[in-house]
C-alpha cells in the first residue's frame, strides 16, 4: 500500500484562557490516503474545526499546537515557515468552510479570484487561468460559466457560492482537500447535489478528502473513513462499515440512537438521547470525558482508559470491549 | 379524515402575501410574491410538517399564523371563524411560537423565570405570585431543574435554551404551537431530547403543531401531515405516511431522494433536479418548478398545473390531470 499523504499523530491543541488552559484538542491521530475520505463526526466544541485549521496552519497565534508527527506528502508541517505554508495553501492542500463568504471577497469578481488562486502558484498568463476557471465552473455544474465570471459573490445563491468555494479550491489541484462543515448552512436538495460533486471530483482527481460535519447521515454516504470526536478526543474511528454496522464506543452508539431513520424508527417512538452535557475542558483531564454521560460507565472510567483495536484497525477508547452489536437494527441492513 | 370539515382548528383559505422590495439603492421597488394563494387545513391534534427550501415562503406562512405579519390578500380561519387584525391579539393566546435559534430568541439580559413568565405579563394574565407558579410547572414540564429560573440564557446549553423556549411558548397553554425549525441549530443528541419532548407534550396537552424543518427525517418521525411548499405555494400535501410511501410531486420525490439515510452502503443520491433556484421576483410561468424538473412537459411551461385533490389530500402538477374541484 502507499503511504499514507497526511499523517497527524498525538495532535494537541491548547487554548490559554483566563482561568487556566483549555485542552480543546487532546491527543488526536489519524492517516489518510490519497484518494480516501475521511470523516470527523462529533458534536459542536468537540474540536473538528480547531483540528481541520491546525492542519492546514491556520489556527488564530494565541492557540497553542502540538504533535509528535504532522506531515503532509512527507513533508514536516510543523517546521514550514509561514511562507511555505501559504505555498501549500491553496496550492497542494486547501480548504472549503462551511460560510463561503469566509473565503469570497465581496469587492472582487468571481472570474478574479478564481484566477487570483491560480496564478498566485502558477507562473502562467491570465487566460490559461480563465480557461481553467471556465472549466472548473462547468464541472461543478455551474451553467453558462463564462458569464459568470464577471459576476460578484453577492449575486449569487448560497448554493451557487458554495460551489464557486469548490472551484476556487480546486483551481491548484489540490492533493488534499479539507472541507469544514461544507452543506450545513443549504437546503437538503443543494446538499446532496454538492456532496455528489465533491465525492465524484475527489474520485477523479484521486484527492485525499477531510469532511467535517455533524451529519451521520453525510457520513455514512461519502466517508471511506470515520473518526468519532468527544471533547477533544477522537473515542472511535474506522471504516464506515465498521462505524455504523459495528459500533464499540458507547458514545457512537448513543449517536447512532438518537436519529430518526426512515423505515427503521418508528414514526412518534421516543428517540434514544444521550443525558448530560459535554464537560470543560478547562484544566487537567483524567480518565474517560465520556464518564458523566456514559449509561455503561464504572468506577474504573475515572482513571486512564486503554485504547483497543481490532486488526482492521477498528479503534475505541473504552474500559469495555462492546463486542456484538449490531447497532440495535438502525442501520439498514 | 372524515371528520375533516368539523375539526379543522386552523385554516389558512387563499393567502397571498406580497412585499415590496428594492434591489439597488435607486432601483424601482418590485413586488416579491412571498407567498402565492397558499390554502392549508389544519386539524386539532395534527403535526402538519412544512417543509420546502430555503425562501420559499414558510416563514411568511409562520408569521402570518402568528398574526406578526397580515397577509396581503386571504383569510386566517380559527375554528372556522375569520380572524381579524383585532382578533389577532386575542389569538396569541391560542397560538404561540417556537422559533430556530435557541440563541437569539431568548433576551440575554432577562433572568429564565422572566423570560417564560412574559407572555403572561404581556397578555395581564394573572399576578406575579400566580405568574411564578405557572414558571414552577412549567419548568418540570419541559424537564428543567428548578434552580436554572434565577439564571440567565448565557449560562444555559444549546438544548438548555431550547427548553425555555418550549416552556415560554406553553405557559398561555396555547392549543397550537408553531414550531419554526425549532432543532436545526441543536446538536443530534440534544435533538432528540427536544423532540421526544415535543412529542410527549402533544400526547400530555393534546396540542396541535406546525412543524417547519429542513430535516425530512425529523418530519417523517413527527409529522401526521406534510405540506410541501415550492415558491409560496403548497404543491403537495397529504396525511405523513402516504406521502413518504409515495411522493407524487416531482419536486416532493426530489426532496425525499436527498435525504441521506446513515446507510454506508450507499452513496450520495442524485436528485435529477436542476440546480437553479428561481428568483421570486419573477418567477418561471406555468409551473413555477418547470425549469428544475426532470419530468416536465411543454404545458408545464404555459400553463398553471391543475389543482388535483385526491383521497387524502392534493397535489398541483399537470402529471395528475385536470383539476377535480
Ligand atoms: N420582510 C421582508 N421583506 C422583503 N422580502 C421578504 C421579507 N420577509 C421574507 N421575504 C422574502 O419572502 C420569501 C419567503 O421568505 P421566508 O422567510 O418565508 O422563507 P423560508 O421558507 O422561511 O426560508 P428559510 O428556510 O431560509 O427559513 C423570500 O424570498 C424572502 O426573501
Ligand atoms: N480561537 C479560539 N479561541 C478560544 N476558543 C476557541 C477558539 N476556537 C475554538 N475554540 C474552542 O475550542 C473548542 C473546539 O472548537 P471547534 O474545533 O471549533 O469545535 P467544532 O467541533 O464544533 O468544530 C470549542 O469549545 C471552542 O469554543
Ligand atoms: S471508558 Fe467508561 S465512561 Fe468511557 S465510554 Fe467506556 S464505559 Fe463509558
Ligand atoms: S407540472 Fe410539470 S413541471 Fe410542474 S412538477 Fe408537474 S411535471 Fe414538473
Ligand atoms: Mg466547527
Ligand atoms: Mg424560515
Amino acid at each position: 500500500m502507499s503511504d499514507p499523504i497526511l499523517s497527524v499523530h498525538d495532535l494537541t491543541i491548547d487554548i490559554p484562557m483566563g482561568q487556566g488552559t483549555m485542552h480543546a484538542v487532546r491527543g488526536i491521530g489519524f492517516d489518510l490516503k490519497r484518494g480516501e475520505t475521511l470523516c470527523i463526526v462529533g458534536e459542536s466544541g468537540s474540536g473538528k474545526s480547531l483540528t481541520s485549521l491546525a492542519i492546514m496552519g491556520l489556527l488564530p497565534k494565541n492557540l497553542k499546537r502540538a504533535a509528535s508527527r504532522l506531515e503532509f506528502a512527507r513533508i514536516d508541517l510543523q517546521h514550514q515557515k509561514p511562507r511555505q505554508m501559504r505555498d501549500l495553501r491553496g496550492n497542494r492542500m486547501a480548504m472549503i468552510f462551511q460560510e463561503p463568504m469566509t473565503s469570497l471577497n465581496p469587492a472582487y469578481t468571481i472570474g478574479d479570484q478564481l484566477e487570483e488562486a491560480y496564478l498566485l502558484h502558477n507562473k502562467t498568463g491570465r487566460a490559461e487561468a480563465r480557461a481553467r476557471a471556465v472549466a472548473l465552473l462547468g464541472k461543478v455544474g455551474i451553467t453558462a460559466a463564462e458569464s459568470r465570471l464577471s459576476q460578484y459573490p453577492h449575486q449569487l445563491s448560497g448554493g451557487l457560492r458554495q460551489r464557486v468555494m469548490i472551484a476556487m479550491a480546486l483551481m491548484c489541484a489540490p492533493e488534499l482537500i479539507i472541507a469544514d462543515e461544507p452543506t450545513t448552512a443549504l437546503d437538503v436538495t443543494i446538499q446532496a447535489q454538492i456532496l455528489r460533486l465533491l465525492a465524484d471530483l475527489q474520485r477523479e482527481m484521486n484527492m485525499a478528502m477531510i469532511l467535517v460535519t455533524h451529519d451521520l447521515g453525510v457520513v455514512a454516504r461519502i466517508a471511506d473513513k470515520v473518526a468519532v470526536m468527544y471533547a477533544g478526543e477522537v473515542v472511535e474511528q474506522g471504516t464506515a462499515q465498521e462505524i455504523f454496522r459495528h459500533p464499540r464506543h458507547p458514545y457512537t452508539r448513543g449517536l447512532l440512537r438518537c436519529i430518526p431513520v426512515p423505515g427503521k424508527t418508528k414514526p412518534g417512538e421516543h428517540l434514544g438521547s444521550i443525558p448530560g452535557i459535554v464537560p470543560s475542558l478547562i484544566g487537567r483531564m483524567e480518565g474517560c470525558a465520556f464518564r458523566t454521560r456514559c449509561d455503561v460507565a464504572e468506577a474504573a472510567c475515572a482513571s486512564a482508559v486503554p485504547e483497543r483495536h481490532t486488526e482492521t484497525g477498528h479503534a475505541w477508547r473504552c474500559i469495555h470491549e462492546n463486542e456484538g452489536h449490531e447497532n440495535e437494527g438502525r442501520v439498514p441492513a | 379524515m372524515s371528520e375533516q370539515a368539523t375539526a379543522s382548528i386552523l385554516e389558512l383559505a387563499a393567502i397571498t402575501k406580497t412585499y415590496q422590495v428594492k434591489q439597488g439603492m435607486f432601483a424601482a421597488a418590485k413586488p416579491l410574491h412571498a407567498l402565492g394563494g397558499v390554502s392549508l387545513r389544519i386539524n386539532r391534534k395534527d403535526v402538519v410538517g412544512l417543509v420546502g427550501e430555503s425562501g420559499c415562503g414558510k416563514s411568511t406562512l409562520a408569521k402570518i399564523l402568528l398574526g406578526l405579519e397580515a397577509p396581503t390578500t386571504g383569510k386566517v380561519l380559527v375554528d372556522g371563524a375569520e380572524i381579524g387584525p383585532r382578533e389577532r391579539r386575542l389569538l396569541a393566546r391560542r397560538i404561540q411560537p417556537i422559533f430556530q435559534d435557541p440563541y437569539s430568541s431568548l433576551n440575554p439580559r432577562k433572568s429564565i423565570e422572566d423570560i417564560i413568565a412574559l407572555p403572561l405579563v404581556v397578555h395581564n394574565v394573572g399576578d406575579h405570585a400566580s405568574r411564578m407558579q405557572a414558571v414552577t410547572k412549567m419548568l418540570d414540564l419541559v424537564g428543567l431543574p428548578a434552580r436554572v429560573r434565577r439564571g440567565y440564557p448565557s449560562q444555559l446549553s444549546g438544548g438548555q435554551r431550547q427548553r425555555v423556549a418550549i416552556a415560554r411558548a406553553l405557559i398561555m397553554k396555547p392549543e397550537i404551537v408553531i414550531c419554526d425549525e425549532p432543532t436545526s441549530a441543536l446538536d443530534v443528541s440534544v435533538q432528540s431530547q427536544i423532540l421526544n419532548l415535543l412529542g410527549d407534550l402533544r400526547q400530555e396537552l393534546g396540542l396541535t403543531y406546525l412543524f417547519i424543518s429542513h430535516n425530512l427525517a425529523v418530519v417523517e418521525h413527527l409529522a401526521t401531515r406534510v405540506a410541501v411548499m415550492y415558491l409560496g405555494q403548497i404543491v403537495e400535501e397529504a396525511p405523513a405516511a402516504e406521502l413518504f410511501a409515495g411522493p407524487r410531486h416531482p419536486y416532493t420525490q426530489a426532496l425525499l431522494d436527498s435525504v441521506l439515510t446513515p446507510d454506508p452502503a450507499l452513496s450520495v443520491p442524485d436528485t435529477h433536479l436542476g440546480a437553479a433556484y428561481p428568483n421570486p421576483i419573477s418567477p418561471p410561468s406555468g409551473c413555477r418548478f418547470h425549469p428544475r424538473c426532470a419530468q416536465a412537459r411543454a404545458a408545464c411551461k404555459t400553463t398553471p398545473p391543475p389543482h388535483v385533490v385526491g383521497a387524502g389530500g392534493h397535489v398541483d402538477c399537470h402529471l395528475y390531470g385536470a383539476a377535480t374541484n
